[in-house]
């Protein structure tokens, strides 16, 4: 791939391995299908018509494909759940739903390269026997909507989309679902049912994947857009190839998005696994900017655990225990669980000695209280005491007690919920407060007007 | 005794920015907007029901009494399914923005970066009173109705923070002293 250039100053790091990101910020590349047929585009779908849609399946269970939404489900498995007696209609959807603080990878794809999302979905479609694809987009991308149903009307003048793809017999409509502005819609049964025309309550569960159960309680499959992505590069290098990038049970490339306190921050696409938190942070991102220090992790989007940056973490059982740096993780979804956090769906936000926990702690709370659908007691009342209790700590109206309260609200919210929010929005409490609670104590037990009268109006409508 | 289950339930009220939209009406351009939509649904109408709001608001500027009549009889639901839908998703508006909306990411890495900064000289040059913009009145219009300003929840640019959206437009990268320079870009 010597001959690809990129734009001026976006050029990819040397540790990178771009798949995915292949044509993001690529100099001469447009949305059109023409340049992305020029380059090979669309060739693996031409090869995958022709497949047992049943061997792209088994491709994709060899690639060792986890999902890249967040929860890290292998992709192969979740199609594998379809009954196989089925009669009914089978749907894929799409999720770019993109909302998880601290992630932005799908935004590059859906707006720089849509005719690999379309190419990745039509084989997709086509392995899982699914005949209509939605594919649902947050609200705030609304150029990228636009740019996607352009490109889906380029493809189906190509024969790419539509009745009777290449000539195979194969039908398969795609049309583009925008969301309007709801976090809850990237849970997959909370975007089914906002796919329905309701509000996106999460569904009970079990049944556990809506492959058995889904929109309009049809088998469907839902996956993130870079593991559609994913696919057809799968098809490209075979299952077991792909398998060989990356990590044992941790295979291919991912992005990681770095934002906050790096020199430079921005999107790597990198092997799973083969970087440590110490490379990533400074051989890649720069380090930390002048005259500051980091100070800890959010690695995995807002919901993940946060790592200080002078922790060390007990991991492995027996005689493979081992113990393990900060500086040494591995950013793979393994390592990270093993660590108490999780790779999640990439977004590394990065935190230097500037900043005070109780503010992040309040930012992220202030997210989790807005988002949080209102379906479930705990959530919808632990979230707004949440955000009230951190309120006070910013405010310097807090006692020492407060930290208390807001761990007991947190541990009450965690696990009692029907989806993950609960989890989603407990489990920063719970990680800032361990981890951080000398800090938040020292600045409760004060208890002094510690922010300046510009910073308390600047979250005074908050307060409210 | 029957009542009407939208004439107290829908929040619209008049706002300075109200001059720059057009009540709604179901024109043919409209109509033949919303049967196309509706195909892409073949299994369930009410499917529609977010494509149809969309096209209301882009063209309307917010969703008022009359259009989620006109979206639950197009679609042959309950008015309060469509209702159920307008006051969940923080999308969709029940009373007119400005003629410019801004809408500006409240979450963490644009925080970080300076993003109620920029949130504070967007009101301070457009005349917006910052105090009035809370959790149960999330837009503010500018007293001569061309600014409006809200708080969006995380846009996905966290790498080239602050970002925000003018109407359908994406910024990134917006300095809280590159505001004027924003709102330049959007002469009234």
């Amino acid at each position: 791939m010597a001959d690809i250039q990129y734009l001026p100053g976006k050029e990819p790091h040397p540790r990178e391995h771009r798949l995915i990101f292949k044509n993001i910020d690529r100099q001469g590349w447009d949305t059109s299908i023409a340049t992305y047929m020029a380059d090979g585009g669309y060739d693996q779908l031409k090869k995958a018509i022709k497949m047992e849609p049943g061997s792209i399946t088994d491709e994709v269970k060899k690639s060792g494909l986890r999902g890249r939404g967040g929860a890290g489900f292998p992709t192969g498995v979740k199609w594998g759940f379809i009954p196989p007696n089925n009669t009914k209609p089978v749907y894929l959807i799409c999720n770019c739903d993109e909302s998880e603080p601290g992630t932005f990878k799908d935004r590059y794809i859906v707006h720089q390269d849509p005719h690999q999302l379309i190419e990745g979905m039509v084989i997709s479609a086509f392995a899982v026997g699914s005949h209509t694809a939605y594919l649902y987009m947050r609200e705030e991308f609304p150029a990228a909507a636009e740019i996607m149903e352009a490109a889906i009307e380029e493809a189906r003048e190509k024969g790419l989309v539509g009745k009777d793809i290449l000539g195979s017999g194969f039908d398969l409509e795609i049309y583009v679902h925008r969301g309007a502005a709801a976090y809850i819609c990237g849970e997959e049964t909370g975007l089914i049912e906002s796919l329905e025309g309701k509000r996106p309550y999460p569904r009970i569960k079990p049944p556990y994947f809506p492959a058995a159960l889904g929109l309009y309680m049809a088998p469907t499959i839902v996956n993130n857009v870079e593991s559609l992505c994913h696919v057809k590069h799968i098809l490209e290098m075979g299952g077991e190839e792909y398998a060989k990038l990356g990590v044992e049970r941790n295979t291919g490339t991912r992005i990681l998005c770095v934002s906050g306190d790096v020199k430079n921050p921005g999107y790597y696409e990198v092997q799973v696994g083969t970087l440590t938190m110490r490379e990533l942070l400074y051989d890649i991102c720069g380090g930390p900017k002048d005259g500051r220090e980091f100070k800890a992790v959010i690695p995995g989007g807002s919901s993940s655990k946060i790592l200080r940056c002078d922790e060390s973490f007990k991991i492995g059982r027996g005689e493979d225990a081992k113990d393990l740096d900060f500086w040494d993780i591995q950013m793979d979804f393994d390592t990270l669980a093993a660590c108490g956090s999780m790779a999640g769906s990439g977004g590394v936000i990065v935190l230097d000695d500037s900043r005070k926990m109780s503010w992040v702690l309040n930012n992220i709370n202030h997210f989790y209280a807005h988002e949080s659908c209102g379906q479930c007691t705990p959530c919808r009342e632990g979230n707004g005491w949440m955000k009230k209790l951190s309120d006070r700590i910013v405010n310097g109206q807090a006692a020492p007690e407060d930290i208390q309260t807001l761990e007991d609200v947190a541990y009450q919210i965690d696990g009692k919920t029907i989806c993950a929010f609960g989890e989603a929005s407990s489990w920063p409490v719970e990680a800032i407060i361990a981890k951080f609670r000398d800090e938040l104590t020292a600045e409760t037990s004060e208890n002094n007007q510690r922010l300046s009268k510009e910073q308390l109006a600047r979250e005074e409508y908050l307060v409210k | 005794m029957s009542q009407d289950i939208l004439e107290n339930a829908v929040a619209s009220e008049e706002t300075p920015g109200s001059q720059h939209f057009k009540p709604f009406e179901a024109t043919a351009e409209i109509e033949a907007l919303a049967d196309e939509r509706i195909t892409h649904y073949p299994v369930s109408k009410l499917s529609a029901v977010l494509p149809l709001l969309h096209i209301v608001q882009h063209h309307f500027g917010f969703i008022s009494k009359e259009s989620i009549d006109w979206v639950s009889a197009k679609l042959e639901v309950e008015k309060i399914k469509v209702l159920s839908v307008v006051t969940f998703y923080p999308g969709f508006r029940q009373s007119a923005p400005g003629k410019f909306h801004y809408r500006v990411c409240r979450t963490l890495s644009c925080a970080m970066a300076g993003s109620h900064e920029l949130m504070d000289k967007i009101c301070e040059i457009t005349n917006i009173d910052r105090s009035k913009l809370s959790h149960h009145h999330p837009i503010v219009v500018s007293p001569c109705g061309n600014y409006s300003v809200e708080f969006a929840e995380c846009l996905a640019s966290c790498g080239s923070a602050p970002a925000c959206l003018v109407n359908d437009d994406f910024h990134d990268k917006v300095a809280p002293d590159q505001a004027q320079e924003l709102i330049d870009k959007y002469p009234v």
